[in-house]
């Protein structure tokens, strides 16, 4: 059986696609565990009300960029709101009470939408339908414009945590959570607007994704689990190694299911952690710990 | 003062023993299978309290050895005829403890959140291949099987009534309860919560902890596939679902509301747990997890103790 050269680059292509998705909601969840130390169970959820918000304020306004504004800054709202209330009580325990507490709010999220929005899959049009021709495909373009937005928020972010004021203040954070309280960081509003930024960074990437997909309630729970598998294979806490990890992945899974169902491509990333946790457990895309 | 504990605890045991094996026969038949199922989920999140509450690791991933264990004891229930009872066991047995092997090797090499992490995506693992392999596992429709008959071999059998399986489910928890209890007193149960209290100073006393911790998993795997095979036997039939990680959430939740570290309180949680969803169901039907999340959530900030955990030490004198 001869190699398709066609099928290789079209899900190339459809693997970087996915792959900057993944990597959106998956910098969101390793934002909040390196600064935080908070395993976010519940920021699938918060991936499933960005794109039921999109949704909402797609219908009322019609504009699809307004919804992806609007929709970000809302489940923002909700994140922090969620921080002060379950997480902030929490600062200073066992890590691991964060775990449950996130696990907690994802069942009342995703039971909440649920009960509000109905189990019926809600549809999101696509904001350009336009399509280009790759090999017998007519590609949408909309999946490369999700691509290049995907990649401009994790750029942006970036930026912001290298130049912005605020941005510095989160990496001094990182580095050293009681010298920055000393230096007059108020370090508990540095937690909250991470898990804020989080948020809203996993809401737009549900907004993103919503027309590829349909929303439905439990939208949240594919992509916790492959953002798990990224963060940790990328490296806990690494933005780059997490972006990397992302494409890596879904560029094999995309591959794998050019030969295999795509619920059986899924094996490939779990092949893929097996081995990271055998040679590399610190995370494949970071550099080796002294 | 140790003949008194001795005795207030024993005569305790004795009356909660008591007061559960009366149940069945004042209790109308919908609450006799709720009893009966409180013990099975009471099994499993006590299995994973040797994990969580003695060896301080938490493991997101007990929905793989409860499911092996189901899907084990469907196995030998359908391909054997006529069914038998302790083949179904030491076959879920086997599953539980082979995928318990499996996890353990990886994910003990790693600690505290990243090993929570792991076991949950390893328990995913199960549950794609358990879903996907249609042909052996009936995919997403299950399998379905009969009960088999309460029988030991040359002596008798008889069918199981939902009197006797609680009996039977009664007698193998508290079997299982006075095991582990004293596994956890022994040498072994010693080094393990050594392990939870300063693992680098349990190595450096001279303790492979990896393979202490690989033990610990294997151990609790073995009873969360005990439950699983309980539990294959009360509803005859195995599902997807029982693999899925809320099945690993619920027990962590189970181990949080009753109190880690005393064994009998992850049943207790798991009749608090049950209690809830019955209540509440009623009023918010499907939903109930709304609520349920809610006082989870609000326990796990104000009463982190949980509901026996006041009784932590005396439980474990």
């Amino acid at each position: 059986m001869g190699i398709p050269l066609d099928l290789i680059l079209i899900q190339t292509v459809n693997g970087i696609v996915t792959g900057m998705i993944l990597a959106l909601v998956a910098s969101g969840l390793t934002l909040i565990f390196g600064i935080m130390d908070v395993v976010n169970f519940a920021h699938g959820e918060l991936f499933m009300l960005g794109a039921y918000f999109g949704v909402i304020v797609l219908t009322a306004t019609g504009s699809f960029w307004v919804a992806l504004v609007v929709a970000t800054l809302i489940v923002a709202l909700i994140g922090a709101a969620l921080q002060i209330t379950t997480l902030r009580p929490l600062i200073g325990r066992d890590p691991l009470t964060t775990i449950l507490t996130t696990f907690g709010i994802s069942l009342v999220l995703q039971n909440y939408a649920l009960w509000q929005f109905g189990p019926v899959a809600r549809k999101i049009q696509e904001p350009f339908s336009g399509h280009f021709p790759l090999f017998y495909l007519e590609y949408p373009v909309y999946r490369l414009v999700i691509a290049l937005l995907s990649a401009m928020i994790i750029g942006g972010l970036w930026v912001f945590l290298k130049f912005g004021k605020y941005g510095i203040w989160i990496r001094a954070t990182m580095q050293d959570r009681v010298m920055a309280e000393a230096m007059g960081i108020p370090v508990p509003w540095v937690y909250t607007a991470v898990f804020a930024i989080g948020a809203g960074m996993a809401a737009a990437s549900g907004v993103l994704f919503g027309p590829l997909v349909g929303v439905h309630h439990a939208m949240g729970l594919d992509w916790i689990l492959r953002a798990f598998i990224v963060v940790v294979v990328g490296g806990m806490g690494s933005l780059g190694g997490s972006v990397a990890a992302a494409i890596f992945i879904s560029l094999l899974e995309a591959y794998a299911s050019i030969w295999v169902s795509p619920a059986q491509a899924a094996i490939v990333s779990f092949v893929v952690l097996i081995l990271t946790l055998l040679f590399r457990p610190t995370g494949l895309f970071v550099p080796t710990p002294k | 003062m140790r003949s008194r504990h001795a005795l207030a605890y024993w005569s305790g045991f004795s009356v909660v023993l008591l007061l559960l094996a009366a149940a069945p026969l004042v209790l109308p038949e919908y609450w006799r299978r709720f009893v009966t199922e409180i013990l099975i989920w009471g099994l499993l999140a006590m299995s994973s309290d040797i994990l969580i509450g003695y060896t301080g690791m938490v493991s997101f991933g007990h929905s793989a050895f409860f499911g092996l264990g189901v899907y084990g004891a469907a196995a030998a229930l359908l391909m054997v005829k006529p069914p038998s009872l302790w083949l179904a066991i030491v076959c879920g047995l086997v599953g539980a403890g082979a995928s318990a092997l499996f996890v353990a090797y990886f994910s003990t090499r790693l600690r505290d959140i990243y090993f929570a992490i792991t076991t949950l995506i390893f328990s995913q693992i199960f549950y794609v291949t358990i879903f996907t392999w249609t042909e052996v596992t009936g995919g997403e429709n299950g399998l379905s099987f009969r009960r088999p008959a309460l029988a030991l071999p040359g002596l008798f059998s008889t069918p199981f009534t939902t009197t006797s399986l609680h009996w039977f489910v009664l007698a193998v928890v508290a079997v299982s309860y006075l095991l582990l209890r004293r596994i956890m007193h022994s040498p072994f149960g010693m080094v393990l919560q050594s392990i939870r209290e300063n693992e680098a100073r349990t190595r450096a006393i001279g303790y492979a902890t990896q393979r202490y911790k690989i033990a610990a998993v294997m151990l609790s795997g073995l009873f969360a596939g005990l439950a699983g095979v309980l539990y294959a036997i009360q509803k005859s039939f195995a599902a997807p679902d029982f693999v899925f990680f809320l099945v690993s959430g619920q027990t962590v939740i189970f181990n949080v509301i009753g109190g880690i570290g005393t064994l009998v309180g992850p049943i207790v949680g798991a009749a608090f747990f049950l209690l809830l969803h019955e209540v509440f169901s009623r009023f918010f039907t499907e939903y109930y997890l709304i609520p349920v999340g809610i006082i989870f959530i609000a326990m796990v900030i104000f009463m982190p103790q949980g509901l026996l955990g006041f009784a932590r030490r005396w439980l474990n004198r």
